[in-house]
C-alpha cells in the first residue's frame, strides 16, 4: 500500500498543484516581479527598480490616507464583529424555542455576494439620511459607519456559527460543575466559555481581521471613495491607482505587494498571539 | 487499465489538435467595441459582412466604463483585438505601442477633416469615426409653455432668442419661481455627483473655461494643441464655471445636498419624464430619452442650447462639437490581419450596406466624405447638432478636454465639485484643487 502510495504520488498531487501554479504561484511571482517595472500590459514592461515604490508613498496621500482609514476600520469592525457574534452565540446554544431558525436567519447574509449588498445598504442608508437631506457620500464618517454596519451585518452570522461549533463542543459536565461550585452565569462565560473557545476565536479573528482588510467590493458598491476618497480602502486604492491612470499600472502593482506583505504580517502575528493562548485539548 | 488511460489521452490530445485546426482556417478579426448601446448592432454588422466576404469579425464590447480595463487584459492575449480604439492624444499616449500607422490607408482618405486624426510625425494612429455635439437639451413643450405666461419676467418669447448667459440665468431663475405653474420640479435635471457619474461637469462642462483659457495662446493653431503643452494652467475663467454650475445645482429638482447620489441615468429619467425642462448632455443622449419607459418628451420638442458661461461674445458660441472616439488597429498582430480589420472598416464607411447601418442604427455623424447629403443620421438630436454646426455666423466650441492630462486629474475636479456642492469645499478650494492637480498630473 505505501509503496504504490508513493508510485502514484504525482498522479495524485499533479492535478492540485498544477491548478496551484497558474491561479497562484506564477500571477503572484509575476506581480511581484511587475511591481518593479513600468508596463501597459503584463506581457510587455520594463524594468525601473524601485520606483513605483517609491511613488506609492509619495506623488500623494492616497495611500497613506487609505491605510489608515483601512486600519480604523479593521479595528472597528473585528472588535463589534466578534464581540456581537459571541453575545448571539451564547444566546443561541441556551435551547431557546426557534433556535435553528435564528440560526439560519443570521447565516443567510453571508451568502449574499458583497456588490449586491453594497447597492443594497446603500439605498438603505441614503433612504435614511435623506430625512436629513445628505447622502452617504456627504461626510467620510457616513461612509465609514456605513461600511461598518455592512460588514458586520455580513459576518456576524458566519462567526456565529464557528463559536457555537465552539461552544457546543465544551463538555456539560464542566459547565454544571461550574454551577454546583456557585459560578455565576459571567463567570461561567469568562471561566469556561472563553478559554474553552479559544481556538475558535483564533479562527474568527483571523477571518475578521483578513477580510476587514481586504474589503473591497462592498467598498466599492457602498461609497466607492466618495467623498474625495476619504472612505477608500487599502483595495480600492489599489484598484484606482492600476486602472485609473496611465502608466500607474506598476505603482498598482507595488501597493498590490506591499499590502500583501501587511496582511500577511498582521495575520501571522494575530495567529501567534491567540495560539498561545489556547487551551491544550 | 493503462490501455484505457492512454487510449483516452491520446484521443483528448487528438481532439484539441483537431479544433485548433479549425480555428486557425478561416481569417478572423477582433473588433473591442466601446459603445455597449450599440453592441447587438454591431454583431448585426459582423453577421453580415461575414455571409459578404467570408471574413469572421469577433466584437466583443466592454461594459460601460470598463473599456481600458478590457482592453488591457484582452490587448495581452494572444488572439488579442485587431481594432481598438483610443480616447485622443492622451490615449494615444498610452496605447501607442500598439498603433498601427494609418496614413496609407483608404480609410484616412476618406476623413472629412484631416486634422480630425491623431497624428505623430508623418504617422497618422487614430481615426475618428464619429462627431458628437453636447450642450443644453431643453423641451420645447415645456419652454413654450413658460413663454405664454403673462407674467414672465423675461421680454423674450422663445428658448431660441437666449444667446447669452444672462438671458439663461434670468429665464431659469423665473421658471424655477413658477415651476408649480409649469408642472415641473425644477428647470434643471439633477447634477449627477455619484461616483463615475460626473463626466458631464468635470469633463464636459469643464471643457468651456479651459477653450477659452487656451484659445488666448496664439502660439498653437488649436486649443487641444495649446491644453497639450501647458504644464500649469490659470483657470482663468473658474468664476464663469461657477456661474454656470450655481445655475445647475440651484435650479435643479434635487436638493443640493442629494446630488451625491444621482446618476446620469437618473437625470436623463427626470428629463424624458417632463419633471425638469433641460439638461446637460449630448447627442448620444437620445437613446436614453426615447427608450425611458414613460417618456413624454416628443422627438419634434427636442432642443439644444449651447451651454453659455458669461463669456464676452458667447451670442456666437455654438454647441461643444468633437469625437473621442477614434479608431486604432493593433500594430502587434500579423498583417493579414491588420490588413483585414482595415478592410472591414472601409466596408462599413463606404459601402452602401456598411452606411445604411451607420446611418440608420449606429445613428453616427460620421465625418467622413463618402456620406451624400440625404445620408446624414435622423434622430432629433444628431438633427440638432448638424444644424447648429451649419448655422451661419456660430462657432463651435472645441472638444479641448481631449489635452486634460488624465483620468485622474478630472477625478479630483469631480470630487472637489461634490465636496462644494456639499459646502465642505469653498469655491477657492476648488480652484486650487484643479490646478493643483493639472499641474501634478503633467509633471509625471
Amino acid at each position: 500500500m505505501q509503496k504504490s502510495l508513493a508510485k502514484h504520488f504525482p498522479l495524485f498531487v499533479a492535478p492540485t498543484l498544477i491548478a496551484f501554479l497558474i491561479s497562484f504561484l506564477i500571477p503572484f511571482v509575476m506581480g511581484v516581479y511587475l511591481s518593479f517595472t513600468e508596463f501597459t500590459t503584463v506581457v510587455d514592461a520594463k524594468w525601473v527598480g524601485i520606483d513605483n515604490y517609491v511613488k506609492a508613498f509619495t506623488a500623494n496621500t492616497d495611500f497613506i490616507n487609505a491605510l489608515w482609514f483601512t486600519v480604523k476600520f479593521a479595528v472597528v469592525s473585528v472588535v463589534s464583529i466578534n464581540f456581537f457574534a459571541f453575545i448571539t452565540a451564547v444566546i443561541l446554544t441556551r435551547g431557546i424555542r426557534g433556535t435553528n431558525f435564528f440560526r439560519t436567519v443570521f447565516f443567510m447574509p453571508n451568502l449574499i455576494g458583497g456588490i449586491v449588498l453594497g447597492y443594497i445598504w446603500q439605498i438603505i442608508i441614503n433612504g435614511y439620511l435623506y430625512k436629513y437631506q445628505v447622502t452617504l457620500t456627504y461626510d467620510a464618517k457616513y461612509g465609514f459607519w456605513g461600511l461598518v454596519i455592512l460588514m458586520n451585518w455580513q459576518l456576524i452570522g458566519y462567526m456565529m456559527v464557528i463559536y457555537i461549533a465552539g461552544i457546543q463542543n465544551i463538555p456539560n459536565d464542566l459547565i454544571d460543575a461550574a454551577k454546583v461550585d456557585g459560578a455565576g452565569p459571567l463567570q461561567i462565560i469568562r471561566h469556561i466559555i472563553i478559554p474553552s473557545v479559544m481556538p475558535a476565536i483564533t479562527i474568527c479573528l483571523f477571518l475578521t481581521l483578513t477580510n476587514s482588510f481586504r474589503l473591497f467590493d462592498q467598498n466599492l458598491a457602498l461609497t466607492n471613495g466618495a467623498p474625495a476618497r476619504k472612505t477608500a480602502m487599502l483595495a480600492l486604492d489599489i484598484y484606482n491607482t492600476f486602472y485609473g491612470r496611465n502608466n500607474w499600472e506598476g505603482v498598482g502593482q507595488a501597493k498590490a505587494v506591499i499590502f500583501f506583505v501587511l496582511v500577511a504580517t498582521i495575520a501571522y502575528l494575530q495567529l501567534k498571539l491567540t495560539r498561545s493562548k489556547e487551551v491544550e485539548g | 487499465m493503462k490501455k484505457i488511460l492512454a487510449f483516452v489521452l491520446i484521443a483528448t490530445l487528438a481532439f484539441s489538435m483537431a479544433a485548433c485546426a479549425t480555428s486557425s482556417g478561416t481569417m478572423e478579426i477582433y473588433f473591442l467595441n466601446f459603445k455597449p448601446e450599440i453592441a447587438e448592432v454591431y454583431d448585426k454588422i459582423a453577421a453580415d459582412y461575414e455571409k459578404e466576404t467570408g471574413v469572421k469579425v469577433r466584437v466583443v464590447t466592454a461594459a460601460s466604463g470598463t473599456y481600458e480595463t478590457t482592453l488591457k487584459s484582452e490587448i495581452a492575449k494572444k488572439d488579442a483585438p485587431t481594432i481598438f480604439q483610443i480616447n485622443g492624444p492622451v490615449g494615444f499616449q498610452e496605447w501607442k505601442d500598439y498603433c498601427a500607422d494609418l496614413k496609407n490607408t483608404k480609410l484616412y482618405s476618406y476623413l472629412s477633416d484631416k486634422s480630425l486624426a491623431i497624428t505623430e510625425g508623418d504617422g497618422v494612429y487614430g481615426i475618428p469615426y464619429v462627431v458628437e455635439g453636447y450642450g443644453i437639451i431643453y423641451n420645447n413643450a415645456i419652454m413654450e409653455k413658460y413663454f405664454a405666461l403673462s407674467d414672465k419676467a423675461v421680454n423674450i418669447s422663445s428658448a431660441e432668442e437666449i444667446r447669452n448667459f444672462e438671458t439663461l440665468k434670468a429665464v431659469v431663475e423665473d421658471m424655477t419661481a413658477k415651476k408649480d405653474v409649469l408642472g415641473i420640479e425644477g428647470v434643471f435635471a439633477s447634477t449627477s455627483l455619484n461616483q463615475g457619474e460626473q463626466w458631464r461637469w468635470q469633463t464636459h462642462l469643464a471643457n468651456l473655461p479651459f477653450y477659452y483659457e487656451f484659445k488666448e495662446n496664439k502660439n498653437y493653431c488649436n486649443t487641444v494643441l495649446a491644453g497639450l503643452a501647458a504644464n500649469e494652467i490659470e483657470f482663468k475663467y473658474a468664476n464663469n464655471f461657477k456661474n454656470i454650475f450655481d445655475l445647475y445645482i440651484e435650479n435643479s429638482c434635487t436638493p443640493k445636498n442629494l446630488l451625491g447620489s444621482k446618476s446620469v441615468n437618473d437625470s436623463m429619467a427626470e428629463f424624458a419624464l417632463g419633471k425638469v425642462a433641460m439638461v446637460q448632455n449630448g447627442n448620444w443622449a437620445w437613446s436614453q430619452i426615447a427608450g425611458t419607459e414613460g417618456n413624454v418628451v416628443k422627438a419634434e420638442d427636442i432642443k439644444f442650447l449651447p451651454i453659455y458661461i458669461g463669456m464676452p461674445g458667447e451670442e456666437n458660441q455654438g454647441l461643444c462639437i468633437g469625437t473621442e472616439n477614434y479608431f486604432a488597429i493593433n500594430s502587434k498582430v500579423s498583417k493579414e490581419k491588420q490588413e483585414a480589420s482595415i478592410a472591414f472598416l472601409e466596408w462599413l464607411f463606404s459601402s452602401e450596406k456598411g452606411k445604411s447601418y451607420v446611418k440608420n442604427e449606429l445613428g453616427f455623424i460620421a465625418p467622413f466624405n463618402t456620406f451624400e447629403e440625404n445620408e446624414k443620421p435622423t434622430d432629433p438630436l444628431a438633427k440638432e447638432v448638424l444644424a447648429w454646426m451649419e448655422k451661419d455666423g456660430v462657432t463651435s466650441v472645441a472638444w479641448t478636454f481631449a489635452a486634460f492630462p488624465s483620468e485622474e486629474f478630472k477625478n479630483y475636479f469631480g470630487d472637489a465639485l461634490l465636496e462644494y456642492t456639499q459646502d465642505s469645499k469653498t469655491w477657492d478650494d476648488v480652484v486650487n484643487v484643479v490646478k493643483d492637480s493639472w499641474k501634478s498630473e503633467k509633471a509625471k
